[in-house]
């Protein structure tokens, strides 16, 4: 599995472009799967048929990055974040474009960290000249961070791994599931994550499963005077119950903890003050879609290295296998009067 | 064009009843067309030209804009209000606004400058402090007149100035509105579904409904976006400029565009030689982020005339702009017939 | 329902708990009275509590009005348990940290624990630190029990409650207790139901009890898309008037309920509402919403193909506190002036809503 994480945490693939980890994660799960397709916005779906209730888990492939709004006289080029990106974080980073184009991060003359802010920031990508730079880059060209995996023994370390890590654990848990299943499964690759959970809201309202489940990273409160959270690196996946963009369905939480309890995985139960999942869009979806979510533990979320702990990555697959090959109870309709 | 017309009409989000009115006004005797309103008040109109398209496409531009709710009456007759969308409350001081239905004019006063302290005089006003005086002599007389719940628009007359530049207010989104209504009107075999959308600088609001309930496959909105290519901004900061034609959108606050919908632009631009820029900044949203999520999920893209001071009871931009805002957009419509 | 029976029924929806995701006790308390008056009556998928009672249409097209309230209440979450047994914790929906120091709370574990929540002494405290305002890191709850003790008991993820119950005041036919955000709006939809219990009305009418609108207006989400009404009314509380506050900001208690205007709300229903309330001489009070005032209204109005929408709120005190305060007449008067509306409608009234 490790050849697989870090395949696709060294991809390109920032919001809204993820063409590359879409064709690689196609290319890596279709064996496995029934079929797979995409939609307008992206999506790759994955799909192993069966009878109801449908299951969808969500991983999403794109990361946070850059986009450039100006290339300036001299070829440096101004950026805007995408998604939630810390501009201190970024200064002294190398950036990479689609392409392979190459720069670093700095910022105009400042007083101190207070004044950094991104009209501050410019990317440097070794243009002498503004029509050098344009032959390189257009405005509009995205980039993400560049930084090579690192295996550290127990634990991994990489740039994206919100949420590559999630995709990694869906691609290994279709592989190892049985011929057989009690209901169907959708493993859904989503978009645009990063920017408001937009993929996902998109593909539950098309496959209008019964249950959601994101499989997303989340922080951890196991760092020198971090902010106080129980959930630590290396402890087992995490069974969520709240964050800013959904309350767990308590139903769903109950079988997942079931689940996690009967087949002895080790678990965590995660409430995140700040940060949301694919979880916060699949479940209001349409009429309603009770949801739940399996969190990898994970340090520096949105840093350029970001760790996690290679038992929880296993743990975490085990889970998703264990809630896809386990029968979930059917739905009824509502026994509403339409 | 309708910019003139349409500019002069209020239309704040949640009231813009009196716009609805006169582009229907200029959408009658016209064969191609039909239209339909909803509840929310969106305007819903199909052309229906002689080629029958692969793909549903949608058109959606604005017809709010930004501008004041009243709140309360005052004993003395004063109007308190807040603002409807985003509006700097410094702009507010000192200008006209029509209120209500009938439109009756008002004046935004303040404190004059005399009778301010020394430290009053450093802080800007703040929207609480202001007050709409339609002259009434107390609340009895201003009641006659207006209740709590009545809008207010501004209160400036458009028209062309300088170097072939249009000056007014609410060109976000009238300036959309125009643009769609010229590629209605004109006599061609495109079809496709024309929003004119409800408040959508409340979030979005109107477009939501109208793309739920049209389900179209591509779509593009039509905006007005600020340019600031004025004193004291850095070159980098503006998003475009006056007289370099429609700016297209990469991405923005509620969106993402659809690589395939910005490579098809800019090859309709080039191909018909139709200037365009980018839009060379990141914030804000448009209809657009709200059509890209609806149902399935559409491609959505954004084309926007630059503006400048737009949110503000004055702005300005330039007619050659707006005309090739028209071109560059027919020409895409074509492309993709 | 009289006066005491409406009494009696906000203090029980008081005292029931039903924090945002968790709102089944409440449910059940509230589906106990609904029950009474409706044919049928069910959960959706979310946990929106959903009642329905048929009209008589005369054999036109048959057309359906949703009112809706939120059932769920503020309150928080267990997040950590510390070495001496105390539980860290934070908000669910938006909560004044400033309020909760020496507050009574119930914790949901494996069984409803009472406690208490503490802070660091005031004499421990600095001059400086005394000057700040309390923020959730600053707080705990206390539970008397040791770490292994509540650990036996507690889990992160359980919820807390206020243990608040409701008084009568002797003054002013008023109330005060916790979660009459949105208990209130609910004894409305009940008091409406029971008023139109033995009339005839043309709509087919869903009461509907909607779940985590303090977190984001979730359940009026699934509730409009399921439901699919025709138009709705969201029934709601708004700030009542107290000392510092003034007009347009906070409303009369004993005023009337508060009919609200802006671009959310369908201009023929407001003037609906209006017009009612005038010919059953309700007194009603006027609000002017620029965008949106955080109210179940906001998502129903987007939903589909666009649901028309009313807000029709009671005027609260203190709003997010344990000592929320409403007057009684108020909330009788939001109810029978729902359900004077209700049989007002008809169906050229609803044809009507999409032409302008």
């Amino acid at each position: 599995m490790e050849a697989l994480i870090k395949e696709l945490v060294e991809t390109y693939g920032p919001s809204g472009e993820e063409t590359a980890v879409r064709e690689l994660i196609d290319e890596k799960v279709r064996g496995s799967v029934d079929r797979t397709f995409t939609d307008n916005l992206g999506n790759l779906f994955a799909l192993r048929e069966g009878p109801a209730p449908r299951l969808m888990f969500s991983a999403h492939m794109d990361e946070i990055g850059v986009i450039v709004t100006h290339i300036d006289g001299n070829g440096f080029l101004r950026i805007t974040p995408i998604g939630g990106v810390a501009p201190h974080l970024l200064v002294g980073q190398r950036l990479r474009f689609k392409d392979g184009v190459i720069g670093t991060v700095y910022h105009e003359k400042i007083k101190g960290l207070k004044e950094l802010s991104w009209p501050k920031l410019y990317l440097d990508i070794g243009a002498a000249s503004r029509e050098a730079a344009k032959e390189r880059v257009r405005i509009g060209d995205m980039a993400c961070l560049h930084q090579p995996f690192v295996n550290l023994g127990e634990r991994y370390l990489a740039k994206a791994m919100d949420d590559r890590i999630g995709c990694a654990v869906l691609v290994e848990a279709a592989r190892r599931l049985p011929p057989s299943l009690p209901q169907g499964v959708c493993f859904l690759f989503s978009v645009q994550e990063e920017v408001g959970l937009r993929g996902a809201t998109t593909a539950a309202y098309r496959l209008e499963p019964d249950y959601g489940f994101a499989v997303d990273v989340t922080s951890v409160g196991d760092t020198p005077e971090a902010p106080l959270m129980a959930v630590s690196l290396g402890k087992g996946p995490a069974i969520k119950v709240k964050d800013s963009s959904v309350l767990c369905h308590p139903r769903v939480r109950e079988l997942m903890i079931e689940t996690a309890e009967r087949e002895k995985i080790p678990y965590q139960l995660e409430v995140l003050e700040r940060g949301g999942t694919d979880a916060g869009a699949i479940h209001l979806s349409r009429e309603g879609i009770p949801s739940g979510a399996v969190s990898i533990p994970c340090r520096y979320v949105h840093a350029p290295s970001e760790m996690v702990d290679v038992s929880d990555v296993r743990h975490a697959v085990n889970l998703v296998m264990k809630l896809s090959t386990r029968a979930w109870p059917l739905l009824d309709s509502g026994n509403g009067s339409r | 064009m309708f910019l003139e017309k349409l500019s002069n009409l209020p239309g704040v989000s949640g009231d813009e009843g009196a716009v609805r009115e006169a582009i229907i006004e200029i959408l009658q005797g016209h064969p191609q067309l039909e239209w339909r309103t909803d509840t929310t008040g969106n305007l819903l109109v199909r052309k229906n030209g002689s080629s029958s398209p692969s793909r549903r496409v949608m058109l959606a531009a604005h017809m709010d804009e930004v501008g004041l709710i009243i709140v309360s009456i005052e004993k003395s007759g004063h109007l308190k209000f807040k603002s409807v969308g985003g509006i700097d409350s410094r702009v507010l001081v000192s200008k006209r606004v029509r209120v209500g239905r009938e439109g009756i004019p008002g004046v935004i006063g303040v404190k004059a400058i005399h009778l301010q302290k020394p430290d009053e005089r450093k802080k800007p006003f703040k929207e609480d402090q202001l007050y709409i005086d339609i002259g009434a002599k107390n609340k009895e007389e201003a009641e006659k007149h207006v209740s709590i719940g009545s809008y207010a628009a501004f209160d400036t007359e458009c028209l062309s100035f300088g170097e072939g530049c249009f000056r007014g207010k609410a060109f976000d989104d009238r300036a959309g509105c125009a643009v769609l209504l010229e590629l209605l009107r004109e006599k061609n075999s495109l079809s496709f579904d024309a929003a004119f959308t409800v408040q959508e600088e409340v979030g979005l609001r109107g477009a939501r409904v109208a793309s739920y309930t049209l389900r179209p496959q591509l779509a593009l909105a039509v905006e007005a976006t600020a340019a600031a290519d004025t004193p004291d901004t850095k070159k980098e900061q503006s998003a475009a400029v006056l007289g370099k034609g429609p700016a297209l959108s990469f991405m923005d606050r509620t969106l993402i565009v659809d690589r395939g919908i910005l490579q098809s632009l800019i090859e309709a631009g080039e191909r018909t030689q139709v200037p365009f820029q980018f839009r060379r900044a990141t914030a804000g949203g448009t209809d657009a982020g709200a059509i890209a999520l609806s149902r399935e999920g559409v491609k959505a893209g954004v084309v926007a005339v630059p503006c400048r001071y737009i949110h503000s009871p004055c702005s300005v931009l330039k007619e050659s702009d707006l005309q090739d805002t028209v071109s560059l957009v027919r020409a895409w419509l074509e492309a993709i017939a | 329902m009289n006066a005491e029976e409406i009494k009696e029924l906000i203090m029980e929806l008081s005292r029931t708990v039903g924090i945002s995701g968790s709102e089944d006790e409440a449910a059940a308390a509230v589906s106990g009275y609904l029950e009474r008056y409706t044919s049928q009556i069910w959960r959706d998928r979310l946990g929106n509590l959903i009642a329905f009672k048929g009209g008589q249409n005369d054999g036109a097209e048959p057309f359906s009005l949703a009112l809706v309230a939120h059932l769920d209440e503020i309150g928080a979450m267990v997040t950590r348990i510390e070495e001496g047994g105390a539980l860290r914790f934070t908000g669910v929906g938006g909560i004044d940290p400033r309020i909760l120091p020496g507050q009574p709370v119930q914790v949901h574990g494996k069984t409803v624990l009472k406690g208490v929540i503490g802070a660091k002494a005031p004499h421990l405290l600095t001059v400086k630190e005394r000057r700040e305002e309390l923020k959730f890191e600053d707080l705990f709850i206390d539970l008397g029990l040791s770490r292994e003790q509540a650990e036996m008991q507690v889990r992160i993820g359980d919820l807390v409650s206020f243990d608040a119950p409701p008084v009568a005041m002797v003054a002013g036919n008023s109330l005060a207790g916790k979660s009459l955000d949105n208990r209130a709006g609910v004894a409305a939809l009940v008091i409406c139901a029971a008023e139109l219990a033995a009339v005839c009305h043309r709509a087919n009418l869903y009461f509907v009890a909607s779940v985590q609108e303090e977190v984001g207006l979730r359940g009026a989400i699934t509730a409009a898309y399921g439901l699919v009404p025709d138009l709705a009314v969201a029934i709601d509380v708004t700030h009542g008037e107290a000392p510092g506050l003034a007009p347009p900001d906070v409303f009369e208690l004993g005023g009337g309920p508060v009919i609200s205007v802006g671009p959310n709300y369908h201009p023929a229903l407001t003037r609906r509402l209006e017009e009612v309330a005038s010919a059953d001489r309700f007194a009603v009070q006027r609000e002017a919403d620029p965008a949106s005032p955080g109210t179940d209204a906001w998502v129903i109005q987007v939903s589909r193909e666009g649901i028309p929408c009313a807000l029709l709120s009671i005027p609260l005190r203190y709003m997010h506190t344990t000592v929320e305060m409403l007057n009684l007449d108020d909330l009788t008067n939001t109810g029978r002036l729902l359900a004077s509306f209700a049989r007002s409608l008809d169906r050229p009234f609803v044809e009507g809503l999409a032409c302008f």
